[in-house]
């Protein structure tokens, strides 16, 4: 990376710690992010019990309220399911199948919605009219229509989640690049670089993409909520994620049927969990927008 | 005018087509369709017998088009559970989708408008930092966990509303809907509100934005150095401006209240398309399944196609600007 490349990055990680630090709201809810992104990494480390190690769980301590003691003297402070297992740790793990599901895939719609937005917004002409039909044919159609058609006709596992998580996010990334790459070609840097004769790929990567960073923060920040919440949703229903990878979702369908009889901690604490990653992904996302581009679309 | 619209038709015409090739590769050329469209108790006469009327035995390429001649005489394969032409499924379950759909978007519009007219002409004000974060929190609550809980307080610990079904179906004028009878109204409430709570964070902020951006802007001074009193201006003037951007984008939300119909439908256990759909992919009913997908897309290719017409005649900028 160019040492002018660096320096930007510098001045927008000031700009984003600013902006954040003026938000009293946007505080908290950096700090709530920073905590479960710390809890989901750390995992193990922190739950009492392994959720999915069948030796240490005991059906005996099924449905056990929250704030109840263990036959083996463990405290389960939000409760038990229908195996026995504690919620806590149950939630944790499932913290990191949610979050690394979302970021992965956000990640990897990033770069591939990067690479062809910049080939669309430099090359222009022919490739960039027939990478832009794909994008506007994608966004055409909803999120979570195009999810349920891939896995209504793939079927269900984790990576073909992922894959249509990031079947339906990457046009979003390559619009986004590609207008603001587009107002970047035009500047005099740019035509200083090629003067200098630099090659394509590096004007494109080390100095046309930095300069787009603001906006693909932001979108980053907000697709990774939407695919979390995606992801939760497409579990709920049954034709997300199986349940070997029990991601939040999943186990707040696993209690919804024992809801009813009275049993709300199995669906509620992980649903609230869901709620407070989510929420706070987007007040963070909204701010960093209001930071950096206040024009930036309407969501 | 004219032209616009040819235009457009063959646009969508097109983006049905290529709807069309990707659901047929994916039941044909990822999956294997003999498995996927033939029903698995099915004998070995009756097997061979789907294979030669599907045409498996043909290339791949004389298979798509009897796929497509087929779909387009509506004959998208039979139901392996209801032994029914798997079209006839979907059409029948079809209004209650859309009456949930229609009554969650009116929700949507008759509380959202207020609430960003009022966010909008006070920006920065209390009430604005209220009404905006609860529009992050409405749009962060997924919609399945909003529904349950929809279902726990007004159903289990009140017992206001029912939570399931769609209750006593009433007729008026021919049309059958739980629009026209008591029950099927308190049944009706809770989905409607669930499906709704999404959009009405989104119409908050279009309609905050707009007022936001109508505001300063000459006209509004004129009106008031006219004397113009300011409910009017806001009513009629600020009103009407906003209104255009709010049109498109309710018209396509719509297509996408349709598709997360799937969720509510399955919460409530409400009749529909989308709780036809999630029902059929659990019984691996797969005629149903891709009946399903090719409707809803058509349906929802067919709103956009409407409101980019619509959208032209308001605002003549959009046709004369030419295809981008």
């Amino acid at each position: 990376m160019t040492a002018r490349a660096l320096f930007a990055e510098d001045m927008l990680l000031g700009r984003l710690v600013t902006g954040i630090g003026r938000s009293p709201k946007a505080v908290i809810a950096a700090v709530v992010c920073v905590i479960l992104l710390f809890a989901a990494i750390a995992g193990p480390y922190l739950t009492p019990q392994d959720p999915y190690d069948l030796a240490v769980l005991d059906i005996l301590d099924a449905k056990l309220p929250p704030g109840s003691e263990s036959m083996g003297g463990l405290v389960y402070w939000l409760g038990t399911d229908g195996q026995g297992r504690d919620m806590f740790s149950a939630m944790i793990y499932g913290l990191r199948t949610s979050l690394g599901v979302g970021v992965f895939s956000g990640i990897v719609a990033l770069i591939v919605g990067t690479v062809l937005g910049l080939t669309a917004a430099y090359f222009g002409g022919r490739i960039d009219t027939l990478i832009m039909r794909v994008v506007d044919l994608m966004l055409g159609f909803p999120t979570i229509l195009v999810a349920l058609m891939l896995l209504a006709l793939l079927g269900q596992g984790l990576w073909k989640v992922i894959f249509a998580l990031i079947l339906v996010q990457w046009a979003t990334f390559a619009r986004a690049v590609r207008s603001a790459a587009l107002v970047e070609k035009n500047k005099d840097y740019v035509e200083a670089a090629v003067t200098l004769g630099i090659s394509t790929p590096r004007i494109l990567i080390g100095h046309i993409l930095p300069n787009c960073l603001p906006p693909l923060i932001v979108i980053g920040m907000l697709q990774v909520a939407n695919a979390i919440s995606a992801e939760a949703t497409l579990s709920f229903l049954g034709i997300g994620l199986p349940i070997t990878e029990p991601s939040l979702g999943l186990l707040i369908a696993n209690g919804y049927q024992l809801l009813m009889s009275g049993e709300y901690w199995i669906s509620v604490y992980p649903g609230v969990l869901l709620l407070v990653l989510v929420f706070s992904i987007n007040i963070v996302g909204d701010r960093l927008r209001e930071v950096l581009n206040p024009r930036l679309g309407e969501r | 005018m004219t032209v616009f619209v040819i235009r457009r038709f063959l646009q969508s015409t097109a983006v049905l087509a290529v709807t069309a090739v990707i659901v047929f590769i994916g039941i044909y050329a990822i999956g294997d369709p003999a498995e996927m469209l033939i029903s698995p108790d099915a004998s070995q006469a009756e097997r061979a017998q789907v294979v030669a009327s599907l045409g498996l035995d043909k290339p791949l390429w004389e298979q798509f088009f009897t796929f497509a001649w087929n779909a387009l005489h509506g004959d998208l394969g039979r139901s392996f559970v209801f032994n029914r032409p798997s079209i006839a499924l979907i059409f029948e379950r079809l209004p209650a989708t859309l009456e949930l759909t229609l009554t969650g978007l009116v929700f949507a519009l008759v509380l959202g408008i207020p609430l960003g007219l009022l966010s909008g002409l006070k920006p920065d004000s209390a009430t604005d930092e209220v009404i905006m974060t609860g529009s992050i929190f409405g749009f962060s609550l997924p919609s399945f966990w909003q529904g349950m809980m929809l279902i726990m307080i007004f159903s289990v610990w009140l017992g206001w509303l029912p939570s399931t079904g769609r209750g006593q179906v009433g007729e008026f004028l021919g049309v059958h809907s739980s629009l026209f009878t008591l029950d099927g109204l308190k049944h009706l409430i809770l989905p409607a509100i669930n499906l709704s709570l999404f959009k009405l964070s989104l119409v908050i902020r279009l309609t905050r934005t707009g007022v936001r951006e109508t505001m300063p802007l000459d006209f509004v001074k004129f009106a008031r150095a006219k004397g113009v009193s300011e409910k009017r201006i806001v009513f009629v003037h600020v009103f009407k401006n906003i209104l255009i951007p709010l049109i498109t984008v309710i018209g396509l939300e719509l297509g996408s209240m349709l598709a997360f119909a799937v969720v509510t439908e399955t919460i409530f256990a409400w009749p529909g398309i989308g709780k036809l759909l999630i029902d059929s992919i659990m019984r691996l009913d797969r005629p149903v399944v891709v009946a399903y997908l090719l409707v809803i897309v058509s349906l929802f290719i067919f709103i956009n196609f409407v409101v980019d017409v619509l959208y032209s005649m308001v605002d003549p900028r959009v046709r004369l600007g030419g295809a981008q």
